[in-house]
C-alpha cells in the first residue's frame, strides 16, 4: 500500500499543508500553546509531526524556547500553521530570552496572579459590578 | 458547499479572519477548502502587541473549526447572486 496522496495540481495554489512541508513552523494550539519546529507529515485533519519541536514560552518581556523533540500533534488542537518568515525578527527585539528555570518561575507567578484575581471576583460577586 | 463555494470567489481579496481564541489576523485570502479551512497571504496580527510570537508569520493557514468570523471587503457579497444560489441549494442543487 503506498501511503502518498494522489498528485495534487499545485500545491501552492491548494489549502493542503504540502506547501509548508520541511520548513520551520509556528502552531498555535487550542490551550495557547506555541509551537515551533520542521513540518515533517500532516493529513486532511491537519494531524501534523514536527521534528524538532520547542515549546516557546512568553510572559510579559521575557521568553524561552523548551525543547521537546519529535511531536506528533494532534489535529483537532491546531488553531494556526504560521510559515515564519526567516528574514524577520520571529520576537520583538525588547524582549530577552532567559532560561527555563526562569520562564517556569515566571510563568508560576503569572499564574497565581491570574488565579488571584479570579477568586477576589468571585469574593466581589456580591456587588454586582457590571 | 455554497459557502466553500462562496469562499473561493473570494480568493485574492483582503480580509480579517476572527478566530475563536479572539485572535484576528487580516491578510490576502489565498485559498479554501471544503471544511473552510483558510489559507492567509501577507498576513498581519491585528493586536499585534497582545501576540509577539506572531511578528515573522506572513503566510499561514487556519483550521476552519476555529474560525468565528470572517470579516469581507464591503464588495464581498453579491446579495442577488447569493440569494438564488442559497434558494437553489435549498431545492437540493
Amino acid at each position: 500500500m503506498s501511503w502518498a496522496a494522489p498528485p495534487e495540481e499545485d500545491i501552492h495554489l491548494s489549502t493542503s499543508l504540502a506547501s509548508y512541508l520541511d520548513k520551520k513552523l509556528l502552531i498555535l494550539l487550542r490551550d495557547g500553546r506555541k509551537l515551533l519546529g520542521i513540518l515533517r507529515s500532516f493529513d486532511q485533519f491537519a494531524n501534523a509531526v514536527l521534528e524538532g519541536a520547542c515549546e516557546r514560552v512568553i510572559v510579559g518581556e521575557i521568553y524561552c524556547d523548551i525543547p521537546l523533540g519529535l511531536y506528533v500533534i494532534r489535529g483537532e488542537n491546531v488553531v494556526l500553521i504560521g510559515e515564519l518568515d526567516l528574514e524577520k525578527e520571529e520576537i520583538p527585539q525588547h524582549m530577552t530570552r532567559v532560561p527555563p528555570e526562569e520562564i517556569k518561575r515566571a510563568q508560576k507567578a503569572e499564574r497565581e496572579a491570574s488565579d488571584l484575581k479570579g477568586s477576589m471576583r468571585q469574593r466581589m460577586e456580591f456587588l454586582d459590578m457590571d | 458547499m455554497l459557502f466553500f463555494s462562496y469562499f473561493k470567489d473570494l480568493v485574492g481579496r483582503e480580509v480579517t479572519v476572527e478566530l475563536k481564541n479572539d485572535l484576528a489576523i487580516r491578510g490576502t485570502l489565498h485559498s479554501v477548502d471544503q471544511y473552510l479551512n483558510i489559507k492567509l497571504e501577507n498576513t498581519r496580527v491585528v493586536d499585534q502587541d497582545k501576540y509577539p510570537h506572531m511578528l515573522s508569520v506572513r503566510n499561514c493557514f487556519i483550521r476552519g473549526s476555529v474560525v468565528r468570523y470572517v470579516q469581507l471587503p464591503p464588495d464581498g457579497v453579491d446579495v442577488d447572486l447569493l440569494h438564488d444560489a442559497t434558494r437553489r441549494e435549498a431545492r437540493g442543487g
